[in-house]
């Protein structure tokens, strides 16, 4: 090509060199490639992050409806930077309730029409009032029933009472607590206080999302005695201080091996036995026992830091992608994929379709807490646990009855994550 | 492809600046401002805004710069600088031990190959297997040294099983020894790119003369190929200096997250959608890099030399 050009240049004219750049920036203006037309088939962009984006279920789904779905996996954190700042870059979001609080007031999520939600009313009641087995649970933090209905479709605020308009219909929620190493730390573990505990010195994580990391450290605060909080998931300034000063502390002294920001880490950590404490969170605690090596879900007396992520709809979604993603969404709750997420240790959305697609001995072992009456296998086929095993926290009652807090953003989140930094940089 | 490629060919009839010459240079200009000057505009537009929670608010405000050095002017109660400063402290220390130990190791190796490997055949085999780290993606060549250093790795398992040490030794991993390590392993090759090719272009009889004239062995690489390579040295000090700047990915992975870098302050806060606060922390960043940069090339002019 250079030598192309050469000849060309040297056999002289201007004008032939000036006429090859016009055809050059002639083919660069008209787009050098011709669009590629896509089929008819009917894709949908899913945004959300990959702990939730299997491919079985996508597989499933298109199988069934002749509808593709396109995953876009990026971390919690670029889910809710994508939606404020790309709201047309996806067609269907999956989010975190706690997100809410920074992606409703931009008004790019369309309220769901639950009149178009076929097993709408059966959602579980820990989202629509907060109530587990006729009980109410915590609500500290950015709990789901306070941020799930919207007033009406094209709203920027949280309906205060229930309406026919959803900001996020739920896909998997659980509650979160520390995981640990059994066979190397050889005793019982009751409490969040732990973590901190300088038994574990240098051989302690917490993860390194701001937002999720400082209810971490409030649940452990709390159970030390240092200070109970009016509201964890709304701390004030001095609140902040006082959580972050107790973290730098803890680091100074060499308390934690490592942070961790993605679900891999973690798993790597405590698989290597760098780690035999730290935060974690279910599948990831899964990912190690499917190694074979020994990892615990460690219930605590202090209760659970719950979570709870659903899909939602950009504002400007319409015509035939709109009625495919209301058809997913319709998919999704319809039991199948309840059932494959119920397996790996999440909780459904819609349990009574999620049980009918179930096994009654997965059912006994994942949901009520009993012994398993025979090998539990995670839907790819790994032993999960063996025969007579019971699952960590017991029952979905004992475990969601127990949350005593959710993932928040705070009213001083600027502030949070500003002293966040310190943290990390102490 | 097409003509941009090549925008400095001596046109045969004037060599002046010509409309042709201009409509050459238009291309990469335009390539130029679309994707650094506009988006670099935009940055330092950006951090004289305001924000909220979840939008930018256009204005004009030295907020974010007041946020970046917040409480900078005197210790805090417990005699800790703040943490910006204490970020490029520690970011300097790594660019320091970093670049020392490239420079030493990377003009070792460069001096081995232009020097002492006498057929030009080998000496591309053992060039191009310099190269061998960039084979693998980046964070994979980081995630190595886990199964390497860990408490459970192969270097302390051979330790403990030969009764060197009693217990693992901690600092192997997530430790600035970790974190300075993986630079080391990553950046080398960009000192030893520009150094060899300086080397290379050395006239042999400079180094003949030398000895001639009696200079020990030291003496002709102190006073003639030292001096000779200054532009190549320069060159890659650069390399090292601004990725080791800018770098997060590894002082995050090496560092088990615990070590503050530039970089993990601006992700953090473009993950919160704290935009403005973080352009400001880019401009910051990119103000001291860019005078870095300026230092070095005063004592080389690379315009002249290459």
């Amino acid at each position: 090509m250079a030598d192309d050009l050469k000849d060309t240049l040297s056999k002289a004219a201007p004008m032939q060199r000036r006429s090859l750049l016009k055809g050059t920036a002639g083919i660069l203006a008209a787009g050098v490639f011709p669009a590629v037309h896509s089929a008819d088939q009917l894709v949908l962009r899913y945004l959300g992050t990959a702990t939730n984006q299997d491919k079985d279920i996508a597989d499933k789904f298109e199988k069934d409806t002749g509808i593709k779905i396109q995953y876009v996996a990026v971390t919690t954190d670029d889910v809710t930077k994508r939606a404020v700042t790309a709201p047309n870059s996806f067609d269907l979001i999956d989010t975190e309730y706690f997100s809410l609080k920074n992606i409703v007031p931009t008004g790019n999520l369309k309220g769901i029409d639950t009149k178009r939600i076929k097993n709408a009313d059966k959602i579980t009641s820990l989202f629509t009032t907060g109530m587990v087995a006729g009980k109410a649970v915590g609500d500290q933090g950015t709990a789901p029933k306070k941020t799930i209905f919207l007033e009406g479709e094209k709203s920027k605020v949280f309906a205060k009472s229930p309406t026919q308009y959803m900001s996020l219909i739920p896909t998997t929620y659980n509650a979160d607590t520390l995981g640990i190493r059994p066979d190397l730390i050889k005793r019982p573990i009751s409490s969040w206080a732990e973590l901190l505990n300088p038994e574990f010195k240098g051989k302690a994580a917490i993860l390194n999302i701001p937002s999720i990391g400082i209810m971490d450290a409030a649940m452990v605060v709390e159970a030390m005695g240092i200070y109970k909080y009016p509201d964890k998931g709304n701390m004030t300034k001095k609140e902040i201080d006082l959580t972050i000063k107790t973290l730098i502390e803890a680091k100074k002294q060499g308390q934690f091996r490592s942070l961790w920001k993605d679900f891999n880490e973690s798993v790597n950590l405590m698989a290597s036995g760098e780690v035999v404490i730290q935060s974690m969170w279910s599948p990831a605690v899964t990912a190690v026992r499917t190694k074979g090596i020994a990892c615990t879900f460690q219930p605590l007396k202090e209760g659970y830091r719950a979570w709870a992520s659903g899909f939602g709809l950009p504002a400007t979604l319409s015509g035939k992608k709109l009625d495919g993603a209301y058809e997913f969404i319709n998919w999704f709750l319809d039991g199948w994929a309840g059932a494959y997420l119920n397996r790996q240790g999440y909780y459904s959305a819609v349990l009574e379709t999620a049980k009918s697609k179930m096994e009654a001995y997965e059912w006994a072992y994942w949901m009520e807490g009993k012994p398993a009456a025979q090998d539990i296998k995670s839907p790819h086929g790994d032993l999960l646990a063996k025969k007579g095993e019971v699952r960590d926290g017991g029952s979905y009652e004992q475990r969601m009855g127990g949350i005593a807090c959710w993932n928040a953003v705070m009213d001083e989140n600027a502030y949070m994550v500003q002293k966040w930094n310190e943290f990390v940089a102490a | 492809m097409s003509a941009p490629s090549t925008p400095s060919l001596p046109a045969a009839s004037a060599p002046g600046r010509t409309l042709a010459a201009w409509w050459q240079a238009l291309p990469l200009t335009t390539v130029f401002a679309l994707f650094f000057l506009v988006p670099l505009t935009l940055v330092l537009m950006v951090s004289f805004w305001d924000y909220n929670q979840y939008e930018m608010l256009p204005g004009f405000t030295f907020k974010n710069y007041l946020a970046v050095f917040d409480g900078c002017l005197s210790r805090n109660e417990s005699g800790d600088l703040c943490v910006t400063l204490k970020t490029y402290l520690s970011t300097f220390k790594f660019c320091l031990l970093v670049w020392a130990l490239t420079l030493v190791i990377g003009f070792t190796v460069s001096y081995f190959l232009a020097f002492h490997v006498q057929s030009s055949g080998v000496q591309v085999v053992l060039f191009v297997l310099c190269t061998i780290p960039f084979w693998t993606s980046n964070v994979i060549r980081m995630i190595a040294w886990v199964p390497l250093l860990g408490r459970n790795g192969l270097v302390n398992d051979f330790l403990v099983s030969y009764g060197m040490v009693d217990q693992p030794i901690e600092w192997l991993l997530f430790s600035n020894f970790s974190v300075v390590l993986a630079f080391v392993h990553l950046f080398t090759t960009f000192m030893i790119v520009p150094i060899f090719n300086s080397m290379m272009r050395i006239d042999r009889s400079l180094i003949e003369a030398a000895s001639d004239s009696g200079a020990s062995a030291w003496q002709t690489l102190w006073n003639v190929i030292i001096p000779l390579c200054r532009t190549g040295i320069i060159i890659g000090s650069i390399f090292v200096i601004t990725i080791v700047m800018g770098d997060f990915v590894t002082i995050g992975v090496m560092g088990g997250q615990q070590i503050a870098s530039v970089g993990k302050i601006i992700q953090v806060q473009t993950s919160y959608l704290q935009f403005p606060l973080a352009a400001a922390n880019a401009v910051v960043l990119l103000a001291i890099v860019l005078m870095i940069i300026w230092a070095l090339t005063r004592m080389v002019d690379i315009r002249k030399e290459l």
